[in-house]
């Protein structure tokens, strides 16, 4: 691993030297930063992250392998990796293979041995910016590099949701035969421990498309929706915000997650806008407005729900704020069963603390039902 | 929750092993904390080497033993509103406990904040927690406690050996142990069931070799819990986390089980009702996810100060805020500015911790580790990868130099090695080294060890980078990568044969140099506006140089025994005296534990080793012409730079490398008396027997004996004939033959030890200290009176004109300790220390002369005219201070108690009063070396002392004491007629003997005197022993005893309790800016 030359060239000129781990392959795509310290194989393997490079600014990375129970979905998505190290031993029970060995088994390239510190203070200070990855063999011509990099499709004109929903519909039995409700979950680019809650907690789940209108979700006869997590800028996912819009006057109890959230926002008539660099990491404190309780959530996301966006006939209201920049986290609707949260609350990674959201939605879903009968 | 008015806080006494400085730098964040809360804090602490006894630091500062009756008395003066216990360590916890039991807390209205007491009950009563645990569901090893051995033996059956044995209501696992065999199992239930104040000790099933994890947690009133980091112990369960080596954040954990038991610890935190930061403790199992819960503390301990340091997060100073009803929303976070404290730090850097233990000092001591904590302090280091942090961890223990090539000697093939990597101890990091380089497999050695893989696999990184310097040729390339895996200059020097000045040469002509990286809590997610560096060999350097006047104060680095606390607080106000001149103050240690490594303590920190390399890479990031440096303050690790700095072309403020010279060689230093006419024992520097034999011919014996260029007395002995003298020389040339042995006539006086501020024209002396053993106890171990009350006018006229003398002739512009023997009505000079004492923050706080900031001035350039000071003694205060020390022998086993010339002490206390009585009494009482005022006494005395024994023996049976005594004193007590039990110090001739009488509680002190040979030291080291175990006072001195018989006789304990600044009854120069 220490003999492949690599380098990551940034839109602005900037370029970080390295070692080529993963696949040997080149990669232009988006760079942002996650700051979590565990959990590179969730990360990896989040659809939110398609088109995306990700640096991890933990620098010990792939110290306990890679294994089958922490997948958050069929593959990783990440367009490439880039850390300070990537160990070329792992020591756990549950691993199957290196870090290494399973990004070129997916054509992912990596690079490691960068100062991913300075990289992120980069990131930090100008914003998300575009590069390049290539392994070199001589000195580079950063020049073409850095033209290559500004030349890179921006995130709305990619069809992200695409390439990760899939477009089929799926049911999952609940786990021991005896179902408390029945929930449809739109995957717009789902990971996979959102269906795990909700499992755990005696659903049956169909999950149907993106591309499902609400009619075809409807016909399901659901007790509840869940509207997945999924890459790229909601503004541009007409279909699906026209899906949303449908459903938020269903009656039936809606949760958004993350890009879901987002499309409730602008279901309901409000704007989204781009981040300076994302919510990339499992230590974000959230405030909830009506309580005062402040939770620690795990993050992934580059828009956001402008704040004063809303319009009161929406009869929405924001209900938690991020407390490092007073960003949207929360909706809640004044008086029907719709909830969204921009952050995960199942983790993975990250902490577990907002399983209660899952709590809350299933008795949301009971209650609903309670009333409709 | 209304907020309280005015707030006692409890400090953690002196330092012992299990509870060192992390809780001055806890006390002294509260306080700061409280402070700006409005709030008014009342300190109290009986030891005054301490930042948080600073009267600039607390509002209202009590120097008084920590018992139910003082604290009892000091709420009654007070009238606090609230109590926080939770930032004494376990003496504040329990103190709190007691407070509460003795119903003073009610009686008075004091509010106990932060913790509640059920919960206090809850963690310690084992009993308790576990039911408390399984309540919530967090599984917990089968375990059960017991309050005798029949019980335990009834108990063992159904848990099964191995089994750890944990006492109630210890620290540091006293008395606990691991029992892998029935024997083992008698032995440490016993042991710990006197450890134990209300003797109970749990049973509990060991999961040795599983995974050791630890997580910080906190919790404000509004229920909001976060974790500040988690930790993995890379020794695995069975080691006491304060002697393992730790890693934050963990290395080996996936997301989920990171998850899985920070889930678990938010759960036990919110059950508990913890209003502040707790430390939980894991034991996962290698294999699975299966885990249990090992243990709580609900309060701040040395694990939340490493979390502070590693991660910037300062949870003293947010526990204090939450104790007094703020959320964690509403603190803001120091490290942003934007922020606030509820969030969880990320961390973008590896911190490894590796503990200090003192068997460089005791290496006849028991070396191996486990449950019961052995460590006198710790360091930490911070990097970008493992190797690299744990080597400038290791360059941070300072041990002699030794890297991690060191390999002891007896160290030949594997199985000289497998003994010391099965069973924990000081040196099994090296050993596994050892074995690496014997090629022994990755595999084998964890399976061995038990310790995870993947550390074992970073080991060998290091090691195969070591093979590639000692065969490869040094390029640019394999030098940067050497530098990366935390290499030393010195480490590759000696690999790739060179001197370190090489590589170093060679470093910046490749341009290869550290950069500086922040800490600041978010891995660069936001601006940080602390000051707070570690070095890296990467990319970008954050750390531009300071902009204008600036100086660099060099710390103490770990608490050892011989360099303590004390120095932590002499760079603390060095830092804070330059900051008052204008000047921007940078300082560079490796202690976790301090208040000179918070972020917020001087204007900028780098947390690195104290070595040439380190300090001079920090010299030439800020500017090495621009950046003055102070090696004064910092213990002899800074005087010890000196003349490496010196010789780099740093600027040294105060004592430069000559005058350090002066007082270490031997030779100069004798020239230099001499020409100053000043009287010094006779003696001379010997490099070998020879010499040695003939200097102590001339002089004659007893003969004091010492290696130069030494601290804390350390392999000082006296020596009395020819055949021990020759054992001392050839052993101490064995081990460097580099400076030579000093060999002085061993004059039986009274010690005086004196500290003093020169300008180059005028000395300063704030005070005369005089001691209370006689010379040939190690100033450090010593009973020591401010004023000298014994001493004649003439005796103190001679002291101040040859301090004065001294001072002036050396040129030095600083701090001054001068060591004096009165022997015969004649002044000896016995030692000149260029630097500050363990004596200037004593002095400091009984003289009110603010020591440390008068030198750093003088440094500076301001003469203490200037400052309003002038030559001589400064008036005596009205007051009498007694400075006692404190041991931690309980937790060394095998390690001889008797007090000689070399220290062996970790910590002190002060006992102050308007009379020597009563500041005697209240010293011994804080050390717990006073006597109960009625009982009987073990007494074995030396031949040579029964003369000056007996008198004393005579005043202590008309005190009413009762007397058991070894053959010969039994013979001389019944001789004149006294009542004695004589008891057989024979140990296998028959019962009861000796240790009997001590193990079985009959007698509540010893008097045990030696006379220095090591023969007759043996005999009398089962009784040390037994009395150390048994926790009752052990005289080794007939000076120690005549203070406590003394205070006895004199009401002393009809002492006061006072503020600090009513004892002095005189204002304060003002300190702080």
């Amino acid at each position: 691993m220490q003999d492949q030359r690599a380098i990551l060239v940034l839109e602005d000129g900037s370029a970080f030297l390295g070692y080529a781990f993963g696949a040997p392959v080149d990669a232009e795509a988006e760079v942002v930063f996650n700051t979590s310290m565990t959990g590179y194989q969730e990360i990896a393997t989040d659809p939110s992250y398609r088109g995306q490079m990700v640096v991890l600014t933990y620098p010990l990375i792939g110290n306990y392998g890679v294994n089958r129970q922490d997948e958050e979905s069929r593959r990783p998505w990440i367009a490439a990796l880039i850390v300070c190290e990537c160990s070329p031993v792992y020591s756990h029970w549950a691993a199957v293979e290196s870090l290494d060995e399973y990004l070129r088994r997916h054509g992912i390239p990596g690079i490691w041995g960068v100062d991913t510190r300075a990289l992120t203070r980069r990131l930090r200070q100008r914003g998300t910016m575009r590069g390049v990855l290539t392994r070199i063999a001589d000195d580079p011509d950063l020049r073409a590099l850095t033209r290559r990099a500004a030349t890179v499709r921006a995130l709305s004109e990619q069809d992200l949701v695409g390439e990760t929903s899939l477009p089929t519909t799926y049911r999952i039995p609940p786990p021991n035969g005896r179902s408390l409700g029945r929930v449809v979950v739109m995957d717009c680019g789902l990971k996979h421990n959102i269906l795990r809650s909700l499992s755990r907690r005696n659903l049956e789940i169909i999950v149907v498309p993106h591309t499902a209108t609400a009619e075809e979700i409807l016909r399901h006869d659901p007790d509840g929706i869940v509207i997945s997590n999924g890459p790229g800028d909601p503004a541009v996912l007409h279909g699906p915000i026209a899906t949303v819009r449908a459903l938020l006057t269903s009656g039936r109890p809606l949760f958004g997650i993350c890009l879901g959230h987002q499309l409730i926002g602008l279901a309901a008539g409000g704007t989204t806008s781009r981040l300076g660099f994302g919510h990339h990491g499992a230590n974000h404190p959230v405030k909830d407005l009506r309580t005062g309780a402040v939770h620690i959530t795990s993050q992934n996301h580059e828009f956001q729900v402008d704040r004063a966006s809303l319009p009161p006939s929406s009869g929405l209201f924001v209900s938690q704020i991020n407390l490092n920049d007073g960003s949207v986290e929360g909706l809640a609707h004044r008086e029907l069963p719709v909830f969204s949260v921009q952050y995960h609350p199942e983790g993975a990674p990250g902490p577990q603390d907002n399983q209660y959201l899952f709590d809350y939605f299933v008795d949301l879903c009971r209650s609903t039902r309670r009333e409709k009968r | 929750m209304t907020k309280p008015q005015k707030v006692l806080v409890i400090g953690s006494g002196p330092i012992i092993i299990g509870q060192a400085a992390e809780f001055d730098y806890a006390g002294t964040q509260a306080c700061k904390a409280l402070r700006e809360e409005g709030v008014t804090t009342v300190l109290v602490n009986s030891n005054p080497a301490t930042i948080m006894t600073d009267e600039e630091i607390a509002d209202i500062v009590y120097i008084e033993p920590l018992t139910v009756d003082v604290l009892t008395r000091i709420i009654e003066r007070e009238r606090p509103d609230g109590l926080l216990p939770t930032l004494g360590g376990q003496t504040g916890l329990n103190m709190a406990v007691a407070l509460a039991d003795a119903g003073v807390l009610d009686r008075y209205g004091v509010r106990l904040l932060g913790t509640p007491l059920e919960t206090i009950r809850q963690a310690e009563d084992r009993d308790l927690f576990k039911q408390l645990l399984l309540s919530i569901g967090e599984p917990v090893p089968p375990s059960q406690s017991v309050y005798s051995l029949e019980e335990a033996w009834r108990v063992l059956d159904s848990i099964g050996l191995p089994v750890v044995i944990r006492p109630a209501f210890t620290l540091g696992g006293t008395g606990g142990g691991i029992a892998r065999t029935r024997k083992e199992f008698e032995q440490v239930v016993t042991r710990g069931l006197l450890a134990s104040p209300i003797h109970q000790v749990l049973i509990e099933r060991a999961v040795l070799g599983w995974k050791e994890i630890e997580y910080e947690v906190m919790r404000d009133a509004a229920d909001t819990c976060i974790t500040i980091c988690n930790m993995e112990n890379i020794d695995p369960m069975g080691v006491h986390t304060g002697d393992s080596i730790v890693v934050a954040p963990s290395q080996t954990l996936s997301d989920r089980q990171y998850q899985m038991l920070r889930s678990a610890a938010l759960r036990i935190i919110r059950a508990l009702k913890i209003e502040g930061g707790c430390n939980i403790q894991f034991a996962l199992d290698p294999y699975s996810d299966q885990y249990y819960v090992i243990e709580v503390n609900p309060r701040v301990s040395r694990s939340s100060a490493l979390a502070s340091k590693a991660t910037g997060y300062p949870i003293a100073r947010v526990a204090a805020k939450i104790a007094i009803g703020k959320r964690l929303d509403e603190i803001p976070n120091a490290v942003t500015g934007k922020t606030t404290a509820a969030f969880e730090p990320a961390l973008d850097y590896v911190v490894v911790k590796i503990p200090r233990w003192p068997f460089d000092k005791f290496p006849r001591g028991d070396r191996t580790i486990g449950t019961q904590m052995k460590a006198t302090g710790e360091v930490m280091a911070i990097d970008r990868s493992f190797e690299a942090a744990l080597q400038k961890a290791v360059r941070s223990l300072e041990l002699g130099g030794r890297s991690l090539l060191w390999e002891d000697p007896s160290w030949r093939d594997l199985e000289t090695l497998w003994p010391l990597i099965e069973t924990p101890n000081d040196q099994r990091l090296w050993a596994i080294f050892a074995a690496l380089r014997r090629e022994a497999p990755v595999e084998e050695i964890s399976r061995r060890s038990g310790i995870d893989p993947w550390f074992i696999h970073r080991f060998a990184r290091i090691v195969a980078m070591e093979r590639r310097l000692l065969t490869e040729k040094l390029t640019p390339d394999l030098l940067r990568q050497a530098k990366r895996l935390g290499f030393s200059d010195k480490q590759i020097g000696t690999l790739a044969d060179l001197l370190p000045e090489q590589v170093r040469t060679l470093r910046q002509a490749w341009g290869i140099r550290p950069v500086y990286k922040v800490v600041d809590t978010c891995a660069a997610e936001f601006e940080a506006v602390t000051p707070y560096f570690y070095s890296t060999y990467q990319q970008e350097n954050e750390a531009e140089p300071l902009a204008g006047p600036k100086a660099l104060v060099i710390g103490s680095g770990p608490i050892r025994i011989g360099q303590g606390i004390e120095f932590d607080y002499c760079s603390v106000h060095a830092v804070w005296a330059l900051q008052r001149a204008g000047l921007r103050a940078i300082i560079v240690n490796s202690n976790p534990e301090t208040v000179s490594t918070d972020f917020d303590t001087s204007d900028r920190l780098y947390f690195e080793p104290l070595d040439e390399e380190s300090v001079r890479d920090v010299l030439e990031n800020e500017g090495l012409r621009e950046t003055p440096v102070i090696v004064q303050f910092g213990g002899q690790t800074a005087i010890n730079l000196a003349e490496p700095l010196q010789r780099a072309g740093a600027l040294l403020l105060g004592a430069d490398a000559q005058a350090i010279d002066i007082a270490e060689d031997r030779q100069r230093f004798e020239d230099f008396l001499n020409r100053l006419g000043i009287p010094q024992p006779p003696g001379g520097a010997v490099t070998n027997v020879q010499e040695a034999l003939t200097v102590a011919q001339r002089i004659g014996y007893p003969v004091l004996v010492r290696p130069s260029y030494v601290l804390g007395g350390r392999a000082m002995e006296i020596v009395y004939n020819a055949t021990e003298l020759i054992r001392y020389v050839t052993a101490a040339t064995a081990v460097s033959n580099q400076h030579p042995i000093l060999v002085d006539k061993y004059l039986e006086g009274k010690e005086v030890e004196v500290d003093a501020i020169c300008d180059g024209t005028d000395v300063l002396i704030p005070g005369i200290m005089e001691h209370i053993e006689r010379a040939g106890v190690h100033s450090g171990d010593s009973m020591a009176v401010y004023p000298g009350i014994s001493l004649s006018p003439s005796e103190v006229e001679t002291i101040v004109d040859y301090t004065i003398r001294i001072g002036r002739a050396l040129g030095l512009r600083g701090l001054l300790n001068i060591q004096y023997v009165i022997y015969q009505g004649e002044v000896y000079v016995l030692e000149v220390n260029p630097r500050a004492s363990r004596t200037v923050p004593f002095l400091s706080k009984v003289t009110g002369v603010p020591m440390v900031a008068v030198a750093t001035n003088v440094m500076l350039g301001r003469s203490l005219a200037e400052q309003g000071y002038r030559s001589g003694l400064w008036p005596r205060q009205n007051l009498v201070a007694v400075k006692a020390p404190v041991f931690s022998m309980a937790k060394l086993v095998g390690v001889d108690t008797y007090l000689g010339p070399e220290m062996k002490s970790t910590g002190e206390v002060m006992g102050v009063d308007s009379s020597f009585y009563q500041a005697l009494t209240k010293a011994l009482l804080a050390a717990q070396l006073m006597l109960p005022p009625t009982g009987a006494l073990l007494l074995s005395i030396a031949d040579r002392d029964k003369p000056e024994a007996l008198p004393l023996i005579q005043r202590l049976h008309h005190l009413g004491y009762r007397f058991y005594a070894t053959e010969g004193t039994a013979a001389m007590l019944q001789a004149v007629g006294l009542p004695v039990q004589m008891i057989t110090k024979r140990l296998h001739q028959g019962h009861p003997n000796v240790i009997d009488v001590i193990r079985e509680g009959l007698v509540q002190g010893v008097v045990n005197t030696i006379t220095g040979g090591r023969s007759e030291m043996a005999d009398g080291f089962q009784i040390r022993r037994a009395a150390t175990e048994r926790g009752i006072p052990c005289f080794t001195s007939l000076d120690t005893l005549r203070a406590v018989i003394e205070s006895l006789a004199h009401g002393g304990q009809h002492y006061s309790v006072r503020r600090l600044s009513e004892y002095r009854q005189q204002p304060l120069v003002e300190v702080r800016p």
